[in-house]
């Protein structure tokens, strides 16, 4: 792939720019920082930054595209109301040049006071006082969330069982901290919880995956044998499908993996633009036995699902139409389709259809970085599937995650007969600190899924029960009352590893007697943990600093509306997370259909930084990154808050201490 | 006089795109620039970034991308080689001023060699959601550069502005091209 040390340099004294050769040529010298003093690098970055202004002007174009005004509306909540903004997109100028009086950011400015002490020179100049300091980067690590030893992971791939073994693959970075050089990473686990590292499973070494060796899925054919379809970027930026299965079926591991020599099996189709067609799912069987995929992709704005089926996963023939479409949606990343059944209990394998079961399409959605499902009725002749509602329609509708979670991925677990999401947790810091601490992103804990057959119109997401193997030594905590305005400490050990049971009753008595309230709340546009209504918000401050300075607020906000119907919001509050001024400070969540006769329940898993939080069983999901400057190591803690205004609240939890899943490289190999 | 002019013609025309000496083109008879400038938050700031390079007459929404992360590169290596120079000379800062100098420089590498190079290589095999990543970050970073310092200390504000505005303008061109 080239030499990674020799940056292009401009002819000395000359600012025009070096020509190259258009879009076509893979230039990847970009990727690598350079080590060396600070003012080489300096000087170097310099040169780099010439350099890459050069390389755009003098590349070639794609063909013009007509240039539309998007309008995606959306819900962040079970119901219709306008799309959260994705993280990052909201405009905050730098505060430049005014007195602290005066408007300044809202984000703390650090005093020496703030800093946590010490006083050594790091390598780059950065004293030990300055964020982001090795002491708070090195705690940012997970003990028992799936991550490689370094670099850069995205979306999961390919997961099965095979042989005994847990195989999960996933987008991986060699070279840098950040997204570029996609190769396939490995690891295998007995339990999807203890993982091992194995090789790469596969590189870049062809002409059809050379740009990238993207996502795919594994399909298991009844003699056992495994077929992985992915997706290749080629060396012209035309995203393919390809077939690859492993060299040796006998081996437990899969080690080594084959590309099949004919790829790519599949190309874009007339009318599908060559960077619209990606992310192959898992092949589902259909009533002629042929074997049947979906693709994402979209024409125009509307996200579709195209259908392919085969005999032999090399040869395939489209389908005509869509499985289905939505208008607006824009490009389909990462399609999902899965039976589920009516009644709940065992998952379900994909080519399982019939009665009793429904089906769920899910889309990750390129234009606001989030993963939308739906559920429907699969018509398996037609080619067809339509959505029970279609006012909650891919896209339009529900989401598995209202915190960071995307390219999720389901499999059928056909030893535990389960069917289990894995999904990709980026990071919600700077790449500058991604750099510094040399990693970025998590795989989320692995949830079964199954439909909520008490509401019958969602799915519930819940750890694997393998997570209970992490509990070590536990505390129960019973009928503690908070009053409005209070914050009640939860002593503990220690609160960075944490699996966390609570739930919460309202005082009976103040719920009746406050006034109905014709509030529209969201989390996103609410003052996260400071906005106060009569019956909320409470829950729980998690890696919390003694003095509150720092405080990840992860709780319930109660609106009684029209005929005294209460209604729930279940949101997580980054804005007062960290003292950084470089980290995600937004507010998220959404409602949650709270059951008469249940309580506010929640579980909590919270390992560093990142917390993983589920409402009422799985009803409601919110998965927060967190990078606390102070509230790290011994100083985190965990505090019970009431915030509101009118009504008491009694909480019992039990806390687990949560040991790590020791994920290291397979020994011996 | 003769000041203002240079000074005129270095902000509208900037050496990475000096070739011969353009003249100022008829802004309202390129659709593609008016429109896709009326989807960023600064639009007079587009205008002159994608004017004053002459490509952008001639491309589509993702050149027109390409162009906006090109001027981030220039702004950050801007901001890089000023904090080099005041870095340089030693007795004219204060301790908490040159440790933020170097925060601010892990700050620009990162978006030189790992923000520009991922927009670019996002654009380029149309994995466009990374593009989204890096021009906001690079924002990102640009504000926090300015933050790292106390009130009224920092040396780079106008820079960091110019970074920051730039990459949202980017960011929202990318964003259309997602959406396009």
């Amino acid at each position: 792939m080239g030499d990674h040390n020799q940056p292009f340099l401009p002819v000395s004294g000359d600012p025009e720019c070096v020509p190259i050769q258009g879009d076509d040529v893979v230039d990847d010298s970009l990727h690598r920082p350079q080590q060396g003093s600070t003012k080489s690098k300096l000087l170097l970055a310099v040169f780099s930054g010439i350099f890459v202004v050069c390389l755009i002007l003098a590349g070639g174009y794609d063909k013009s595209g007509v240039v539309k005004v998007a309008q995606l509306g959306g819900v962040d909540e079970l119901g219709v109301g306008p799309i959260e903004m994705p993280a990052g997109s909201t405009i905050v100028r730098p505060a430049v040049s005014r007195g602290k009086s005066a408007g300044v950011s809202e984000k703390a400015n650090l005093s020496p006071e703030q800093l946590l002490g010490g006083g050594e020179v790091s390598g780059d100049g950065l004293t030990e006082d300055f964020p982001w300091n090795n002491s708070m980067l090195s705690w940012q690590r997970t003990a028992f969330h799936f991550q490689p030893e370094k670099n850069w992971m995205n979306d999961p791939n390919g997961p099965l069982f095979y042989k005994g073994w847990y195989h999960f693959f996933y987008q991986y970075n060699p070279n840098a901290a950040v997204w570029g050089d996609i190769v396939w990473g490995h690891a295998v686990s007995r339990d999807m919880i203890h993982w091992l590292h194995l090789p790469l499973a596969m590189v870049a070494d062809q002409w059809y995956d050379v740009q990238g060796v993207w996502t795919g899925s594994a399909t298991i054919l009844p003699d056992g044998k495994v077929m992985m379809l992915y997706t290749g970027s080629t060396n012209e930026s035309v995203q393919v499908q390809n077939l690859a299965y492993p060299a040796n079926h006998d081996d437990p591991l899969l080690l080594d993996w084959v590309k099949h020599p004919g790829n790519p099996v599949l190309v874009p189709p007339p009318g599908i633009h060559h960077k619209d067609f990606r992310d192959p799912t898992t092949a589902w069987k259909t009533s002629e036995g042929k074997w049947r995929i979906t693709i994402g992709s979209k024409v125009n704005k509307t996200g579709i699902a195209l259908i392919y089926d085969t005999d032999d996963f090399i040869n395939f023939e489209l389908k005509d139409g869509f499985l289905h479409g939505v208008p607006g949606t824009g490009m389909w990343e990462c399609v999902d389709f899965y039976p589920v059944a009516v009644a709940g209990g065992n998952g379900l394998d994909t080519s399982v259809n019939g009665a009793g079961v429904r089906h769920v399409v899910k889309a990750s959605l390129d234009d606001d970085r989030h993963d939308y499902y739906a559920i429907g009725t699969y018509d398996e002749e037609a080619g067809k599937w339509y959505p029970d509602n279609p006012t909650i329609d891919v896209g339009i509708g529900i989401r598995y995650d209202y915190g960071i979670f995307y390219a999720s991925k389901t499999f059928f677990d056909q030893s535990k007969q389960r069917r289990v999401l894995w999904g990709w947790i980026g990071e919600w810091d700077s790449e500058a600190a991604d750099v510094r601490k040399g990693w970025a992103s998590l795989q989320g804990m692995p949830r079964t899924v199954v439909l909520d057959t008490k509401t019958g119109s969602n799915l519930l997401q819940w750890p694997v029960v393998e997570s209970e193997s992490l509990r070590l030594r536990s505390k129960e905590f019973k009928n503690v009352v908070a009053k409005p305005g209070a914050v009640v400490p939860i002593k503990l050990e220690a609160a960075t590893q944490l699996d966390i049971v609570a739930e919460f009753e309202l005082d009976k008595e103040a719920v009746e007697r406050v006034a109905e309230s014709d509030e529209e709340f969201k989390c996103s546009s609410s003052k996260g943990a400071a906005h106060r209504g009569a019956l909320g918000p409470f829950g729980l401050l998690v890696l919390s600093e003694e003095t509150l300075s720092e405080q990840t607020p992860v709780y319930f906000y109660v609106v009684k509306g029209k005929n005294a119907t209460l209604r729930t919001y279940f949101c997580a509050d980054q804005s007062r997370s960290s003292l950084a001024n470089d980290v995600n400070k937004q507010i998220y969540g959404s409602y949650v259909p709270v059951l008469t006769g249940e309580k506010f329940a929640v579980r909590m898993l919270v390992d560093h930084s990142i917390i993983e939080s589920f409402a009422q069983g799985g009803r409601s999901v919110i998965t927060s990154r967190v990078y606390p400057t102070k509230a790290i190591y011994g100083a985190a803690r965990l505090f019970l808050f009431n915030n509101g205004t009118e009504a008491g609240v009694t909480a019992s939890l039990k806390v687990w201490q949560m040991n790590s899943a020791f994920i290291r490289p397979f020994p011996n190999l | 006089m003769i000041r203002s002019t240079i000074f005129c013609i270095l902000t509208l025309y900037p050496i990475s795109c000096i070739q011969a000496t353009p003249s100022i083109p008829n802004i309202l008879g390129n659709n593609l620039i008016d429109q896709t400038c009326k989807k960023t938050p600064y639009y007079d700031l587009c205008i002159q970034t994608l004017v004053s390079c002459p490509e952008s007459f001639h491309t589509d929404l993702e050149g027109l991308a390409k162009i906006t992360v090109g001027a981030i590169a220039q702004k950050a290596s801007a901001a890089l080689r000023r904090i080099e120079t005041i870095l340089t000379k030693k007795e004219h800062s204060k301790p908490a001023v040159r440790e933020a100098l170097n925060a601010c420089a892990s700050r620009y590498r990162a978006v030189v060699e790992q923000d520009v190079p991922e927009t670019l290589m996002s654009l380029r095999t149309g994995n466009y959601k990374f593009a989204s990543r890096g021009t906001n970050d690079a924002a990102t970073e640009a504000m926090s550069c300015e933050e790292d310092f106390a009130a009224g200390e920092s040396p780079l504000s106008d820079l960091n502005v110019a970074v920051h505005d730039v990459s949202v303008v980017a960011a929202a061109i990318v964003q259309a091209v997602i959406e396009s």
